[in-house]
């Protein structure tokens, strides 16, 4: 797709806000800030980038975004509204809503369940308990064929029978058939090779304009970043270092932190400088 | 054009599973490098890159059994001999391999200088330790690591710097050929680039002679290998000098891969990525044709058939496909411009 045809998402009505969110482990002098004061917007539709390096704290905000894990202080609008998920059906109901795709498609599945009752679960979350079999039926193969799988292969088998890349298309099948509001993916891509990426960010991208949802995308990777998102947020020791338009993020880099991540990562048609890598460094 | 350091002869490997059925892993593998240079095999998992590094090393063990060909290092054939001449002549000395998850294989129990010794005592019993920590201190100091690492455990290391313990561990006796099996892949960019360095720093001093560097990632191949060999269903369908290789890519399957490259550059946002559909053939059953017909878009019935030969062009490039480079050439010129 070009430039041109993508719409502009960024200007659209607040999804998910969050005000002075953080989280804290430890107390003391052992205390430390996984995510220090963190404030963002995303709007409905846009494709979000979180970027940052192992721990700074991209993990922990995500566990709270997703009602995992209880901030220590601060708090997250959805919709415009404070989020409620005070008791257990609220958290269901919220989920309904907030959907999540992780790292490793392998430990995503119950060993014990065919993937036939992985998609009803989803059917059935969204209210179709009183639908025919054959309803059923074909929503599942509609949802298989949108990810390029065939569900009568599918259909009957365990999970260990699928590939890693199946698995993770599987993934993007469950989310196609919830249709949430957000979808949090955390490095859904840093387990398969490059050619299945590729089709993998092109079902998101899909998603994104056939549905209109939000995609909060969590990753290491500043060229896949640079690629897909409409917004990136740089991440630092939990701490915003930098966001905004990804254009401008990636090819004006601002903060400190987010040149020395560009100028890290090996590039095709600049020179990559070895040159001011020090080799003596802490242990 | 350069010694031959490491030239492998229509190498073919196979593993056998507990139920007796046999997996081509390598299937006619046929590679040279020169002394100096490095050569960088890409591929998608599973297609064999790992376990042709194995099997070059020449030292087997079930599951993974030798079929035919030859390994010569520097001139000597290895693949006949008995493993355990294999580890103690061989590895180490004319051949260093570092496997993915390298910091690893460090036993938490046992100071890093203890591994010297190891590497040192299997090859030369009769060093004494004073010699062996005058000869790790030295060697380490030249590769910017501090000298207090060798009376370190391994757990009071980072990720990065076991790493590099690693790699400086298992060149210490100045192999001829390094072999890396993705050993940047598990750290972030800032220790990756400093392994790399270290890895060039190895290669310009002089400490190994030739290198052969594995891993999934292009942009990295691209600025650390002089060479690419690409790897499909345990045959190479294309090797090339690194510019040639991203720039101008022949085979269908490595135009498909350099197509998927990312990179934080203007002009890579919104163009189109390539993406192959479909699944490596099962290499219990190697197709007869083309091994990568079913996933090809230009593939012509003859393309299920027969299994094409690889071609020699332009002096030193090599492919695997029935189709002519300049006919390939313009099936892309095309597609490019319909865009």
């Amino acid at each position: 797709m070009s430039e041109k045809a993508r719409k502009d998402y960024t200007k659209g009505p607040s999804c998910l806000k969050g005000i002075g969110l953080t989280r804290s482990f430890g107390i003391g002098d052992k205390k430390m800030f996984a995510v220090d004061h963190v404030d963002f917007d995303f709007h409905e539709g846009e494709f979000v980038s979180i970027v940052g390096e192992s721990g700074s704290g991209k993990t922990t905000l995500s566990k709270m975004l997703l009602g995992l894990l209880n901030p220590t202080e601060g708090e997250i609008l959805f919709q415009n509204k404070p989020r409620d998920i005070s008791s257990h059906a609220k958290k269901r109901e919220y989920w309904k809503s907030m959907q999540a795709i992780f790292q490793d498609p392998f430990a995503s599945y119950n060993v014990f369940h065919k993937i036939d009752s992985v998609l009803l679960d989803c059917i059935n979350m969204r209210g179709g308990q009183n639908l025919s079999k054959q309803e059923k039926f074909d929503m599942m193969t509609e949802a298989c064929s949108f990810v390029n799988l065939k569900f009568a292969e599918l259909t009957n088998k365990y999970p260990f029978e699928l590939s890693g890349g199946q698995m993770q298309r599987l993934m993007i099948a469950r989310i196609f058939l919830l249709k949430p509001k957000i979808l949090l993916a955390d490095e859904p891509t840093s387990m398969v090779d490059a050619c299945s990426r590729a089709t993998i960010l092109d079902m998101l991208l899909q998603l994104r304009d056939e549905v209109g949802m939000t995609i909060i995308f969590i990753t290491h990777d500043i060229g896949l970043a640079y690629y897909i998102s409409d917004t990136v947020y740089i991440m630092e020791h939990g701490k915003f270092v930098e966001y905004g338009k990804a254009d401008e993020v990636i090819l004006n880099p601002k903060a400190a932190y987010t040149k020395r991540l560009i100028s890290d990562v090996p590039k095709i048609h600049e020179e990559w400088d070895l040159s001011t890598v020090e080799l003596t460094s802490e242990l | 054009m350069g010694k031959a350091m490491l030239e492998v002869k229509n190498l073919k490997t196979k593993y056998v599973t507990r139920f007796h059925e046999d997996v081509y892993s390598v299937d006619g593998v046929s590679l040279v490098i020169e002394e100096g240079r490095s050569l960088g095999v890409a591929g998608e998992s599973g297609c064999g890159k790992s376990t042709l590094a194995l099997s070059m090393m020449g030292y087997y063990f079930p599951p993974l059994h030798y079929m035919s060909g030859d390994i010569l290092i520097d001139g000597n054939n290895i693949s006949g001999l008995a493993p355990d001449t294999v580890r103690k002549t061989i590895l180490g000395s004319e051949i260093a391999y570092i496997p993915q998850a390298a910091m690893n294989a460090l036993n938490p129990t046992a100071k890093i200088i203890r591994f010297v010794e190891d590497v040192i005592h299997a090859h030369d019993p009769k060093k004494t330790k004073a010699e062996i920590r005058e000869m790790a201190e030295e060697r380490f100091a030249i590769l910017g690591l501090p000298k207090m690492v060798l009376d370190k455990h391994a757990v009071e290391l980072s990720g990065g710097m076991k790493q590099r313990t690693v790699i400086a561990i298992s060149t210490i006796l100045s192999p001829k050929v390094l072999i890396a099996d993705e050993p940047s892949s598990a750290l972030d960019v800032t220790s990756q680039k400093i392994v790399i360095k270290l890895m060039r720093e190895l290669m310009e001093k002089g400490y190994i002679r030739s290198m052969m560097f594995i891993t999934h990632e292009l942009p990295l191949l691209y600025n650390v290998t002089d060479d690419i060999a690409v790897m499909y269903a345990g045959q190479l369908v294309e090797v090339g000098t690194a510019k040639e290789m991203v720039f101008d890519p022949i085979h269908p399957y490595s135009h498909g891969l350099m197509g998927s490259i990312l990179v934080p550059e203007e002009g890579t946002r919104g163009t189109n990525l390539t993406a192959i559909p479909g699944t490596p053939p099962n290499l219990k059953r190697p197709p007869a044709g083309c091994r990568f017909a079913e996933r090809c878009k230009y593939a012509k019935p003859e393309c299920f058939f027969a299994a094409p030969p690889e071609k020699k062009f332009e002096g030193h490039r090599m492919y695997r496909c029935i189709f002519g480079v300049d006919e390939l050439r313009d099936i892309y010129k095309k597609e490019a411009e319909q865009q």
